[in-house]
C-alpha cells in the first residue's frame, strides 16, 4: 500500500516545521541538522566568516573546486538557512546569544571544552533558555582519556570496530570509499536530539546531549564486544562472506546466498536452482538436498562445488537479468549496484525516491537521495538547497534580528559577519 | 538527584517486528521507558534466535546474545498469529498500543488482519510502522532478501575495496543498523505530532533506502559529473600519509592519517625526523600523493616496530590524528568505551552475565536505563495474556492447548 500518493505527498507540511535549530557543526555533525531540516525544522547553519573548512571537500559540481561546489556539503546541509557569525568575537557571542532564546535546538561539534572556554557551554546557554536541546557530537565523547585525541573518518572507522572486519586478509583492513563515520554520528545525534526534544515537550526541561562518533560506528558491530566477551574471539576480515558471497557475471557483481538453515533460505536456494535447472545448468548440482544444506556444516568441496556452479550459471547474465529474475521468482540475490544502477533503479523511480532541487545560481536542478522512509500525513523531504556562505545573513540580521543597517555595517568592518 | 519519569514512559509499543531493524527500532524507545511486548512464535523464530555462532554451542532458543542485545527492556509473549484466536489476542494487544510496529515482507501482516487500515478501526489514532527491504509498494516490494543484499543494493559492496581487486565489500547487514535510528526519528516526531493534534500515522521504511541515503556522494558524484566513484583502499585525497599500517604482532594494524603540513611536522618528529623525510618526493602534500606506494612502504618500516596503541599513542600526543584498527578484545578492553559504559551488564537467565551496547548518545537528565536483557521466548505470557489482555487462566490454558500460545512444542521439528 502506497502510504500516500506522490502528488500529495509532496504538498504535505513536513512535521517539524515549528521548531528552529541553530547548527554550529562541521563536517562531524552537519548531517544532523540536516535530517532534523529534512523533517522541517528551521535550521540556521552558523558558519565563521569564510565558511565551513567542510566546503572545500570534493566532489565538485562539473570538478570546479570551489566553498560553493562541495557535494557532499550541499547534500549535509540541504534544508538549512545560512549565516555568518564569528562566535569567538564578544558582539558574536551577543548575537548567538540572542537567537538561542527562540531556538528549540543547538547543535555543535567542537572539540570538547571549547564552546565553555568562549563562553557559550551548556549551562550559559541554557541560563538564557532552559528548555534548549543542546547536542555535541565529538570523535569520542565529552569525558574519556581519549576526548582529546585527534580523529579523521578513517580513525573513527578503525577505533569504532567496522573496520577490523574490512577487507581482504592478505592486505591492510580498509575504509569505505565513501566515509562513513559522520552520518553515522549525524544520525545517532538526531535521534539523541529527538529523544530529549520530547522530554521537552512533555516538560518544558532541557538538556544536554553528548554524541560519540566512536560509539555510533560501533553500532554496525553490534556483536564484537559481546563476541569477545562470551567466546574470547575476534571476527577476521571477510569473515562469514560465505554466505554474503560476491559472484561476478557479464556485466558486473552480484551478492547471492545459497544454503542455510534458517526460514526463507531453502526456499530460496530451491527457487534459484530451479531456474538454473530450466536453462540446462543445475545439472552438477542435482544430487544435493537442499532442504538440508548447511554451508557451515557441509564440506569444503561440497560448498566450493555448489559456488562453481553457480558462479559459472551467474555469468551467462547480466545484474539486471539475475536482479529481475530475484524478484519475480524469489530468490536472494543482489546485484552489487554502482552508482549508475541506483540513479536508474525502478523501485527507488517508482516510490519518488530522488528529489529534484533547484540551484539557480548553477542555473541547474540537481537530483538528490530524497527521505529514508515515507510517512502518511507529512513529507519528509529536502526543503530546499544547501544554503550559499551568508546567504541569509540580511533575512536574519535585518528582518529576525532587528539589527540596523549601521550595526550590520560595523560587524561586517570588524569581520564578525 | 531527583528521580525523573523516563522519557517514553506511559508509550506503549506492540512489537511485531523481528531480525534486526525493526527490533532495533523499538529497543532504542524502550532503552528510554516505553513498554514494549515482543510478540514472537516457536513455529516462526526469529533468526537472531539461531544466530548460530553467537550461542556457544547451545542449541536452545533463548542463548542466543544476539538477541538478547537487540530486545532489552522488552517484555516476550509467544503467539501463533495464523490462528483465529491469535489474531483476536493480536487485535486486543492493538487496542492496547500506541505503536503498532511490523517488519514483515510487504502484505504478509494483512493475511493476519493487521495491516494499518485494519488496525486503524480498532485504533484510529494508531502510529503504525513498517520497515522491509524495499518498501510496501513499487515494482521490487515483495523482493526477499537479507540486510546485506540491502547493503549491496545500495551501493556498499562496490565501495569497499582495493581498486585492483574485486570489492569486498561492507560486513553485516549494514542498513539494518541505519534503518532503526531515521525510524526512532520519526516515531518520536509521530508521538508529538499526535499528542498536539490527536492524529495517527503510517510510515513506511525501506531498507534499500534507508542505505542510499549514507551513499548519496558517489550518486551526486554521477549524476552531475558523470563519474563512477572508485574503490580507493585507504586512500583519501586531502591526507597523505593515509592508511592502516601493519605493527608488531599478529594481524595488528594502526591508522594514520595526515592532512595539514603541521601535522606532516609532527608525524616526522614522532618517527624521529630519518633521513627521506626531507626528500623532496615528501616535502608537500601533492609529491605525497604521487609518492603514495613509498611513502606507504616507508611508513611501515617504523609502525612495524611498535604496538598499535603505541603508534596511536605516540602520534596523539603531538596531535596527529591516528587510532588502532581495534578488533573484538581491543573494543572489550577499550579505555575510552569502558570510562563512557558503553555497555550494560546484565544478567540473563540461560546466557549469564551478558554485555548489552547502550546508545551512542548520552542525555544528562533522562539517561537512558537498560534494565532487562532480551526476553526468553514466552517468558511474559503469563503477566501479558492476564493483567494486560485480560484473558482469565481458563482461556489462557486453552490457548495453551490450542497451540494459540506457543510452546517448545510448537518449534519446527518438535514433533
Amino acid at each position: 500500500m502506497e502510504v500516500a500518493p506522490m502528488e500529495e505527498r509532496v504538498q504535505m507540511k513536513p512535521i517539524l516545521d515549528s521548531y528552529r535549530v541553530l547548527d554550529l557543526t562541521d563536517e562531524k555533525g552537519s548531517f544532523c541538522g540536516k535530517i532534523l531540516g529534512d523533517l522541517g525544522a528551521d535550521v540556521i547553519k552558523i558558519e565563521k566568516p569564510g565558511g565551513d573548512p567542510a566546503r572545500n571537500v570534493g566532489p565538485f559540481y562539473h570538478d570546479i573546486p570551489d566553498p560553493e561546489n562541495s557535494l557532499s556539503w550541499m547534500y549535509c546541509n540541504s534544508s538549512k538557512r545560512g549565516i555568518t557569525l564569528d562566535i569567538e568575537a564578544a558582539a558574536g557571542r551577543g548575537i548567538l546569544k540572542r537567537m538561542v532564546r527562540t531556538a528549540d535546538f543547538l547543535i555543535e561539534s567542537f572539540p570538547p571544552g571549547y564552546m565553555e572556554r568562549i563562553g557559550l557551554g551548556y549551562e550559559a546557554v541554557s541560563a538564557i533558555n532552559p528548555g534548549i536541546v543542546f547536542t555535541s557530537v565529538t570523535p569520542f565523547g565529552q569525558s574519556g582519556p581519549y576526548k582529546d585525541y585527534e580523529s579523521s573518518d578513517i580513525v573513527l572507522w578503525a577505533m569504532g570496530g567496522i573496520m577490523a572486519t574490512c577487507g581482504d586478509r592478505d592486505r591492510a583492513p580498509i575504509r569505505c570509499s565513501i566515509p562513513q563515520a559522520y552520518y553515522c554520528a549525524g544520525l545517532q545525534a538526531a535521534t539523541g536530539s529527538m529523544v530529549a526534544h520530547y522530554h521537552r515537550q512533555l516538560t518544558d526541561e532541557g538538556q544536554y546531549v553528548d554524541v560519540s562518533i566512536q560509539e555510533s560506528v560501533l553500532l554496525n558491530v553490534p556483536n564484537s564486544v559481546m563476541t569477545w566477551y562470551r567466546f574470547k574471539r575476534n571476527t577476521m576480515r571477510s569473515e562469514g562472506m560465505r554466505i554474503q558471497m560476491l559472484y561476478p557475471c557479464k556485466d558486473g557483481r552480484v551478492v547471492c546466498s545459497i544454503g542455510g538453515t534458517g526460514v526463507g533460505w531453502t526456499q530460496s536456494t530451491i527457487a534459484l536452482t530451479n531456474w538454473m535447472a530450466e536453462e540446462g545448468m543445475a545439472e552438477e548440482l542435482a544430487d544435493i538436498d537442499w532442504h538440508n544444506f548447511n554451508p557451515g556444516a557441509a564440506t569444503p568441496e561440497q560448498v566450493q562445488r555448489a559456488e562453481e556452479v553457480l558462479g559459472s550459471f551467474f555469468l551467462t547474465k547480466t545484474k539486471q537479468e539475475l536482479y529481475q529474475a530475484a524478484v519475480e521468482r524469489g530468490f536472494s540475490l543482489a546485484p552489487s549496484s554502482t552508482p549508475k544502477d541506483l540513479v536508474e533503479d525502478a523501485q527507488l523511480a517508482a516510490r519518488g525516491f530522488f528529489i529534484e532541487v533547484e540551484h539557480p545560481e548553477l542555473s541547474d536542478t540537481i537530483s538528490y537521495a530524497g527521505a529514508p522512509l515515507q510517512m502518511s500525513h507529512h513529507a519528509w523531504s529536502i526543503q530546499g538547497r544547501a544554503p550559499l556562505i551568508g546567504e541569509h545573513n540580511e533575512e536574519v540580521y535585518e528582518r529576525e534580528l532587528d539589527l540596523s543597517q549601521e550595526q550590520i555595517a560595523i560587524l561586517k568592518r570588524d569581520g564578525v559577519i | 538527584m531527583i528521580e525523573r519519569k523516563q522519557v517514553f514512559e506511559g508509550v506503549k509499543i506492540a512489537d511485531f517486528t523481528w531480525s534486526i531493524a525493526g527490533p532495533m527500532t523499538t529497543r532504542e524507545l524502550a532503552e528510554h521507558g516505553a513498554t514494549v511486548i515482543r510478540v514472537e512464535s516457536h513455529k516462526y523464530l526469529c533468526p537472531m534466535r539461531r544466530a548460530g555462532q553467537m550461542m556457544g554451542g547451545s542449541t536452545s532458543i533463548n542463548s542466543s546474545f544476539v538477541f538478547a542485545n537487540f530486545n532489552t527492556n522488552k517484555l516476550g509473549i509467544s503467539l501463533d498469529l495464523s490462528k483465529p484466536k491469535g489474531q483476536e489476542a493480536a487485535r486486543r494487544l492493538v487496542k492496547w498500543a500506541d505503536i503498532v510496529g511490523e517488519s514483515f515482507g510487504p502484505g504478509v501482516i494483512g493475511k493476519f488482519g493487521l495491516d494499518y487500515e485494519s488496525v486503524k478501526k480498532i485504533k484510529p489514532d494508531i502510529i503504525y510502522f513498517s520497515t522491509s527491504l524495499q518498501g510496501q509498494y513499487g515494482p521490487h516490494s515483495r523482493y526477499q532478501a537479507w540486510g546485506w543484499q540491502a547493503a549491496a543494493l545500495a551501493g556498499f559492496y562496490e565501495a569497499v575495496g582495493w581498486p585492483d581487486r574485486d570489492p569486498t565489500g561492507i560486513p553485516g547487514a549494514y542498513t539494518d543498523q541505519i534503518a532503526p535510528y531515521y525510524m526512532v526519528c520519526a516515531l518520536i516526531a509521530a508521538l508529538d505530532h499526535r499528542r498536539r493534534t490527536g492524529e495517527g500515522m503510517y510510515l513506511d521504511q525501506a531498507q534499500f533506502e534507508v542505505g542510499v541515503t549514507f551513499a548519496e556522494p558517489s550518486l551526486l558524484d554521477y549524476g552531475v559529473n558523470a563519474r563512477i566513484m572508485k574503490r580507493r583502499g585507504n586512500r583519501d585525497s586531502y591526507a597523505a600519509p593515509h592508511g592502516s599500517y601493519r605493527c608488531q604482532g599478529d594481524d595488528n594494524w594502526c591508522v594514520i592519517a595526515v592532512f595539514t603540513d603541521a601535522e606532516w611536522k609532527a608525524f616526522c618528529e614522532v618517527i624521529g625526523n630519518p633521513a627521506w623525510t626531507e626528500d623532496p618526493r615528501f616535502a608537500t602534500l601533492s609529491a605525497r600523493k604521487v609518492n603514495e606506494d613509498e611513502l606507504d612502504r616507508l611508513v611501515e618500516e617504523w609502525t612495524i616496530q611498535h604496538t598499535a596503541p603505541e603508534v596511536m599513542h605516540m602520534m596523539q600526543e603531538n596531535g596527529v590524528p591516528a587510532g588502532a584498527v581495534q578488533n573484538n578484545e581491543d573494543l572489550f578492553n577499550d579505555p575510552q568505551l569502558r570510562d563512557r559504559r558503553s555497555h550494560e551488564r546484565l544478567n540473563h537467565p540461560e546466557i549469564g552475565a551478558m554485555l548489552h551496547q547502550r546508545p551512542a548518545y548520552r542525555l544528562s537528565r533522562t539517561p537512558c536505563r537498560l534494565v532487562s536483557s532480551g526476553p526468553m521466548l514466552g517468558e511474559h505470557n503469563e503477566y501479558v495474556y492476564k493483567e494486560v489482555l485480560g484473558y482469565s487462566d481458563d482461556e489462557i490454558a486453552d490457548m495453551l492447548i490450542e497451540g494459540v500460545i506457543t510452546t517448545e512444542a510448537d518449534l519446527p521439528g518438535a514433533r
